[in-house]
């Protein structure tokens, strides 16, 4: 099975997290990894969601059902960019340090956090790369580690914009009507 | 009255407001506030007190399935909004308009366990259209607007409100200027034209085609249209189960219901067709058998209101996301000159000929009431059916509500149907206990019209406490049939011809169901041989007021044609294979 990637435009409301992965667990399938934030419209928030499935059209339309899904779109065969974040507190004895300095700074990786045996490093980059230094750094022993899950966005001009939602009085999204 | 309002009492208004004024339920703790406001508006808003919340749920669905409108049931927090779970699912299923309003205990102790705190709005997330928790009195007039505007447009469906014991008791002034705000709900009604015209163009082409109309076509009301559309174009026209009265089966173009118990010339002429005009149907399971293998030569057109039906199911080459009666409005008006149709129509009738034949070398309604199998039989329940059938012929403004099981397909097949929302049944979730509450919610929707539910002994025995409420509220134009078979028969006869004959859980003792009738102070009648059918269903008739007649069917009886299932629906058994 392909791993697709979803992006979708739903309404700030309470609950709405919940119907959307309520909609994928409905089928049995796993979701890899979901980011949730503010998109550039207020009231609207934007999700990205890894998952392995066969069927995306079915599960976009679906999704579509949802009341408060305003847009949804799989990007995963269009020519996106995306984008991971990971937290990693790594075992770190003073003679090791200048190893992992100099590795994360091979992978433009930055060291936010320097204890006495521990150092935190923040490290963004598309996924493969950040999987990539964890692999490298692992064997140093990771005590803790966070990543953030994928976020993306289409290149170009054609993309996955809430322009078309405008906030209205209420401070909801409303969807201005569009020329087509 | 000042301006001042409880919420209970902006519930009340909001409801009325929205052109409600029957509702089913049950009181409790947590909705009581909503009670006491109700009080005042006795007048306007009949509550009918059901005995158990999924009696309610079948009772809203009944009438919102018998009359088009939205049907509203009430439930207390914790169990009697657990107890309306299974009529959400039943709605949702069959895309019935469905308001359900549920009390929910006191904001400040929300989430903490308090007494009869479920979390309603979680458990019924996958099986409403949408719902609402709603914890301030302010949103009120909002909430029920955009929950009734949801329920009741586009694909229709269940919304749930679930409403704070403080939120009912708070006092506002309430705001009624309301503007729904919905940016991602837009239902889409009008057809795409070019796509009608693409449609029309492979209609004209056809040498086999067959319309299939299901639910859809009589939510919206599109009847006549399909008439119009089929006696234009004189193509066959099939009626699933919920399709059931969208076309009159005595119409020269009707052929009857496909699937797993549908007709074999229906299934047969589905696996020749090479156009397959489906109109708000979903292409159910139950439809299609396996649906790979279904109608192997059919370019599909699918309408549908809902654009995640197409293509869920069965491969479409035309989709048209539309109401199906602005859809058939289209077709007519761009349907081209008579002459354009005249090839059409010359192999439609050859096509008609074909099916016809298929029709008569296998048992259709009238063959099959005379099987010779039945000859030794006191009560084949064919004959109650007959029996019934002819007196719902003779004296017309009939609704049938049907359970769930081989009562519930002999009536489909067997019962002669012309008008839209008389068969009433519970389809897509097959809910056993459907039929008596959903009754009681018909015969308040059409108290001039006789309302059989028919049903079997087990579906029965699951909610015929209603027979109470229905006693309570005076209504009398309900009858009940129970085709006791002393069986969950549906699930015998696969054990009997899949399953080695293993009736593991299936054989079913019960009450005397006239005695228990009686109990109720209904009129009830036992019947035992078909010599004594039709004088009971007179005797039925002829009662002012609620009768069951138990009848004492033979017990392992058959429902035929049959499609085993995920099996292609080419692929019929016909009758109980003999042992060797």
């Amino acid at each position: 099975m392909k791993k697709h990637t979803i992006v979708a435009l739903v309404q700030d409301r309470p609950g709405v997290l919940s119907r959307v992965i309520g909609l994928i667990r409905r089928r049995g399938f796993n979701i890899e990894s979901l980011a949730v934030g503010h998109s550039e419209t207020p009231g609207v928030s934007r999700m990205t969601i890894v998952i392995e499935w066969e069927d995306v059209e079915q599960v976009v339309k679906q999704l579509y059902r949802l009341i408060e899904v305003l847009k949804v779109s799989d990007v995963t065969d269009d020519p996106v960019v995306e984008r991971e974040m990971t937290l990693i507190k790594i075992h770190a004895p003073g003679p090791k340090r200048p190893e992992i300095v100099a590795l994360s700074e091979v992978f433009d990786a930055k060291i936010i956090d320097v204890g006495a045996n521990t150092m935190v490093i923040e490290m963004t980059g598309s996924p493969a790369k950040v999987q990539n230094f964890i692999d490298v750094i692992r064997p140093y022993g990771i005590k803790e580690m966070m990543r953030t899950g994928r976020i993306a966005m289409v290149r170009g001009v054609r993309g996955h914009n809430a322009e078309e939602f405008v906030e209205n009085a209420n401070g909801h999204a409303e969807r201005v009507p569009v020329m087509n | 009255m000042s301006d001042k309002r409880t919420g209970a009492q902006v519930m009340c208004e909001a409801l009325i407001r929205n052109g409600v004024d029957v509702m089913f339920g049950i009181p409790g703790g947590a909705i009581m506030p909503f009670y006491y406001a109700m009080w005042e508006y006795r007048d306007r808003l009949r509550h009918i007190l059901c005995r158990h919340e999924q009696g309610a749920g079948h009772a809203a669905e009944g009438y919102a399935r018998a009359s088009g409108r939205l049907g509203v049931c009430i439930g207390t927090s914790g169990p009697g909004t657990t107890n309306l779970v299974t009529p959400i699912a039943d709605a949702m299923m069959d895309s019935t308009p469905l308001l359900a309003i549920t009390g929910q205990v006191g904001s400040h102790v929300l989430g903490k366990d308090a007494f009869q705190e479920t979390d309603i709005t979680g458990i019924t997330m996958p099986i409403t259209k949408h719902n609402y928790l709603v914890k301030k009195a302010a949103e009120l007039p909002y909430v029920f607007e955009e929950a009734i505007f949801i329920a009741t447009t586009g694909r229709p469906g269940p919304v749930l409100i679930d409403i704070t014991k403080d939120a009912q008791q708070a006092t506002i002034v309430p705001d009624w200027n309301i503007k729904l705000d919905l940016p991602g709900y837009k239902p889409n009604y009008q057809p795409n034209r070019k796509q009608v015209r693409e449609a029309i163009k492979l209609l004209l082409s056809a040498r086999k085609p067959l319309i299939m109309a299901g639910n859809g076509v009589i939510m919206a009301g599109a009847v006549e249209e399909l008439r119009a559309f089929a006696e234009q174009t004189r193509i066959p026209v099939i009626t699933t189960l919920h399709g059931i009265g969208a076309f009159p089966e005595d119409h020269p173009l009707s052929i009857g219901m496909p699937g797993m118990h549908g007709w074999v010339h229906v299934n047969r002429a589905i696996q020749e067709c090479d156009v397959l005009f489906n109109i708000g149907g979903r292409f159910d399971d139950r439809v299609t058998g396996k649906a790979s293998t279904f109608a192997p030569h059919a370019k599909v057109i699918h309408v549908d209101i809902d654009p995640s039906e197409i293509g869920k199911n069965v491969k479409v080459t035309v989709p048209i996301v539309a109401d199906a009666r602005l859809a058939l409005q289209a077709f007519l008006s761009e349907f081209p000159e008579r002459e354009a149709f005249a090839e059409l129509h010359g192999h439609a009738s050859d096509w008609m000929e074909h099916i016809r034949e298929m029709q008569s070398k296998h048992q259709h309604k009238q063959q099959y009431l005379n099987r010779s199998e039945t000859e030794h039989m006191s009560l084949p329940p064919h004959d109650v059916y007959a029996a019934l059938t002819r007196a719902l012929n003779t004296r017309g403004n009939y609704r049938v509500v049907t359970d769930v099981g081989q009562h519930q397909m002999w009536a489909a097949q067997l019962i002669d149907w012309y008008r839209p929302r008389t068969h009433i049944t519970s389809g897509g979730a097959g809910t056993m206990g459907f039929a008596v509450p959903a009754a009681l919610g018909v015969a308040v929707a059409h108290p001039n019209d006789t309302v059989w539910a028919v049903c079997g002994d087990g579906g029965f025995q699951m909610t015929n406490q209603e027979m109470a409420t229905i006693i309570q509220e005076g209504i009398k134009n309900v009858k009940v049939a129970v085709i006791n078979n002393g069986y969950l028969g549906m699930v015998r006869q696969w054990q009997e011809l899949f399953e080695n004959k293993r009736y593991s859980g299936t054989p079913l003792s019960g009450p005397d169901f006239a005695k228990l009738a009686e109990a109720y102070y209904w009129k009830g009648i036992t019947v035992e041989d078909s010599s004594q059918v039709e004088a009971a269903i007179e005797e039925a008739y002829a009662t002012d007021g609620p009768v069951l007649i138990d009848f004492r069917v033979e017990r392992e009886v058959n429902v035929f044609p049959m499609v085993p299932q995920n099996k292609s629906i080419g692929e019929m058994i016909l009758e109980t294979p003999h042992e060797s």
